[in-house]
């Protein structure tokens, strides 16, 4: 899987949605998917609205019609999923041609497909307009623990190191194994682990001890951060349209 | 004038037993050069992690500028001792350079203006002050080298210890980081196995071996002692004649 | 094992949410507690290699594959806490940069990838370390048992957050039933990715083991042979049988024709169509059968078989040592 690379997510832009602030994006991320997962699958007209608010921000961040479906398409394994739904469900049935379909299974196929590929394409467009340190730093300003950001920053900071390591073991491996791949796959799987542990333990260290001796006290510094655009106005738009749009779809069911 | 460093009696034992080192006695002066020499397992990363109290030796004392390092004292040393490590990848740890520069000044609790300054400066001392945005696995082996020694520059350390500077460099690259260390005003401790990079960049060299110093003198001096490099398992490269370099 | 969004209700979702933040509030001060600040490099690279590894995939079953969770290993190399909050970051960001898992549904991918994991491997681990012999291979069957049981653990939880919130309808005796029946699959190759892991850590460097700090492991050089390894793998793909065997009728893609079956022949579903008939007929709670039950005692009685098997090989890997 060539998701590792966390910089191929973001696809370079000055659009206003590029430039504006990152802890402003979070918020409507969140307010975005909380609203669509709080509209009930019966009501398909407000699904339609709150895909027409996705569409402006993809619109607004400028992006490629192409690229954005492209990293849509990240989301096929639970599309496969979804589909088998209508198959496993249990209650009243419908005859949709030769197949006896699950109803309870249908709707539930929909909510996800509907509500995931909306939650999906927002986050798309998050990652496409903002670079992975100004999301953490986002969340920072959201005064999310301290620890975890760091944590995370370290990991995506040390994940192609980390990947790269553990395909050089598997490598090596795969030349010695020929041709018992799947038997394979599963022990290079296990002796992998055990000294990918080691190696990052010991790069932990090393990483430590280059933190101590530039100052580091037990708590990551407060750097001064240039202020991005905190504009509030298109964030409130787009959260009082799909919000309003889920309200009265409950109400009305 | 009271020297840059100063190393008395240091010895450290690991949990484990081993003694990295047995009685360091080390000074250096201010502005000067100096080469750490000497065979793997000699104790020179020991020795590098004992002067900024990573590792605590149980005798001696290590003083930075006068000041004796202790508990209370390590922030202070740390800013006046930075060391370079050999891996950058190890340093290199904030998403993007300009944050990995930014952050050694943001520990010293210096404002956002001043730490922008001296990130600025840094970066310029090294030759890569356009590369604040980039992500430090985009750079070159070369290039992270440069960054790294820029986040330990822009604490504007007094003395500047380098861990194998010129390990996996081209052989321009390594004449670029000679040059630009030497014209550094700091004080310089390289611990390094590259003997023509020694002789070229530090007048004199200190060779530790099985945790004691085996012999501190002018580098020159002591590549030329045949039976001395035989004795500490130092070599020089196939057709080197120390004789014929005329030295910094 | 990430649930997308849309899967659980609003309400579950939200619900879950507040427990798997209570849960990751817990674990990161209980980290914080025991833990130098040195800690925050080991975790994030930790993380790095918990996600790296979750990417490689190994086959279960036809068409199935499953991949590491990582709370078991998590747990027993830098203990529950600081296993819990690592994973958790790990998810939340597979979450937001690499749409695996939704948004809405970190809360119930958190608690179970996470946080069940961990909080369910750790005990189980120490819990099997003490009763058992103070040796290397009797850690590494400790570490695949704590790995098989915590996801399992992990799959209930799942099941049991559908039960409450999920969409779809579908029956949940056939959840259950798909569920762990998956999952011990996968669980057994966790447990071995597990066990085989630490084996490495201990005897490279069995300092980093937060798990087993207070103990003392003798005997380091008994090696666990070729014939032991096989025979654990083939105790524990007979366990795996057993249970798909049991589970099957309950995966059914129509239950419905079941249901109808019992009802036209006048026969309770629950005398007829399990597995493990009359003592536990009488097992009713509402909503869930005794199939379900079935599952969960097959489920019960194959791990403790394995078990066995298990401490069977410690006792052979002893006997081979002390006859040096």
């Amino acid at each position: 899987m060539s998701g590792v690379h966390a910089h191929a997510l973001h696809y370079h832009g000055h659009s206003p949605l590029h430039r504006l602030a990152p802890h402003v994006k979070l918020i409507a991320l969140l307010g975005f998917v909380g609203a669509v997962v709080a509209t009930p699958a019966e009501a398909v007209w407000a699904f339609g609205i709150h895909a027409a608010v996705l569409a402006t921000a993809v619109g607004l961040a400028e992006l490629p019609l192409g690229f954005f479906f492209r990293r849509l398409s990240i989301e096929i394994p639970f599309v496969v999923f979804a589909l088998a739904m209508p198959f496993v469900g249990s209650g009243p049935d419908v005859m949709v041609g030769p197949l006896s379909l699950s109803v309870a299974g249908i709707w539930g196929a929909w909510n996800v497909l509907a509500k995931a590929t909306l939650s999906v394409g927002a986050s798309v467009v998050l990652s496409s307009t903002t670079e992975v340190a100004d999301i953490l730093a986002g969340f920072d300003r959201l005064r999310s623990p301290r620890i975890l950001t760091a944590i995370a920053g370290f990991m995506i900071r040390y994940l192609e190191v980390v990947a790269g390591e553990v395909q050089r073991v598997r490598t090596a491996i795969a030349a010695r194994l020929g041709d018992q791949r799947r038997l394979g796959e599963a022990a290079a799987l296990a002796s992998v682990s055990g000294t990918m542990f080691i190696r990052s333990y010991e790069r932990g260290e090393r990483v430590h001890h280059a933190m101590l001796a530039r100052g580091y006290s037990g708590s990551m510094p407060r750097m001064g951060e240039e202020p991005a655009t905190v504009r509030w106005v298109e964030a409130a738009a787009g959260l009082a349209v799909a919000w309003s749009v889920a309200l009265t779809a409950l109400l009305s069911s | 004038m009271t020297p840059a460093l100063e190393v008395s009696g240091l010895a450290l034992t690991y949990p484990d037993g081993t003694e990295a080192l047995r009685g360091v006695d080390l000074s250096v002066d201010r502005g000067e050069r100096v080469a750490l020499l000497g065979p793997n397992g000699a104790g020179k990363t020991s020795l590098l992690l004992a002067l900024i109290g990573i590792v605590h030796p149980q005798r001696g004392t290590v003083r930075v500028g006068g000041l004796e390092s202790g508990p209370d004292s390590l922030p202070e040393i740390r800013r006046r001792l930075g060391i370079v490590f050999q891996d950058p990848d190890d340093q290199l740890f904030m998403p993007t350079v300009s944050r990995d520069v930014a952050f050694g000044p943001a520990n010293l609790g210096l404002d956002a203006e001043e730490v922008q300054r001296r990130s600025k400066a840094a970066l310029e001392a090294v030759g890569m002050a356009a590369a604040g945005e980039r992500a430090p696995h985009h750079l070159s082996g070369g290039e992270a080298r440069r960054v790294a020694m820029a986040t330990v520059l822009a604490m504007e350390p007094d003395v500047l210890v380098l861990d194998e500077p010129s390990s996996n460099l081209d052989p321009v690259g390594r004449r670029e980081l000679a040059d630009l260390l030497a014209g550094l005003p700091t004080t310089l401790l390289v611990v390094t196995h590259d003997l023509p990079f020694a002789l070229a960049l530090c007048g004199r060299s200190v060779i530790l071996n099985g945790g004691v110093v085996a012999a501190d003198g002018p580098t020159a001096r002591l590549l030329a002692d045949t039976e001395l490099m035989a004795t500490n398992r130092l070599e020089l490269p196939y057709g080197f004649d120390p004789a014929t370099i005329a030295g910094p | 094992m990430h649930v997308p969004d849309g899967f659980i209700n609003a309400a579950t979702s939200v619900g879950t949410g507040v427990v798997a933040a209570g849960g990751l509030g817990v674990s990161l001060r209980r980290a914080g507690r025991s833990l130098a600040d040195r800690q925050i490099p080991l975790a994030g690279v930790t993380a790095a290699l918990v996600f790296a590894l979750q990417m490689l995939n190994f086959p279960v079953l036809p068409g199935v594959s499953g991949h590491l969770m990582g709370g078991a290993l998590a747990a027993i190399l830098l203990g529950p806490w600081m296993g819990a909050a690592v994973v958790s970051v790990v998810v939340i960001v597979q979450a937001l940069f690499f749409a695996d898992g939704g948004i809405s549904a970190l809360g119930v991918n958190i608690l179970n990838i996470a946080i069940v994991t961990s909080l369910v491997a750790f005990p189980v681990f120490r819990g099997l370390v003490r009763v058992l012999p103070k040796t290397r291979v009797a850690a590494m069957v400790a570490a695949m048992f704590a790995s098989l049981v915590s996801v399992l653990a992990a799959a209930f939880a799942f099941v049991a957050e559908y039960a409450v919130g999920g969409v779809g309808g579908a029956d949940i005796g056939a959840v259950l039933g798909a569920m762990t029946g998956v999952h011990s699959l996968i669980g057994i190759g966790e447990g071995l990715i597990t066990s085989a892991a630490l084996g490495t850590v201990l005897a490279v460097r069995p300092d980093l083991v937060a798990g087993l700090a207070d103990v003392n492991l003798a005997g380091n050089h008994t090696v666990p042979t070729r014939r032991a390894v096989t025979a654990f793998v083939a105790a524990g793909l007979a366990v795996a049988v057993a249970l798909v065997v049991f589970v099957a009728p309950n995966a059914s893609p129509d239950p419905d024709g079941l249901e109808s079956v019992a009802a036209e022949t006048g026969f309770a579903e629950t005398a007829q169509d399990h597995p493990i008939g009359g003592p536990l007929a009488d097992y009713q709670v509402t909503g869930v059968d005794s199939e379900t039950w079935g599952t969960i005692l097959a489920g019960v009685l194959g791990t403790t078989v394995a078990f066995a098997i298990g401490l069977g090989l410690v006792a052979m890997s002893r006997r081979r040592a002390s006859t040096r």
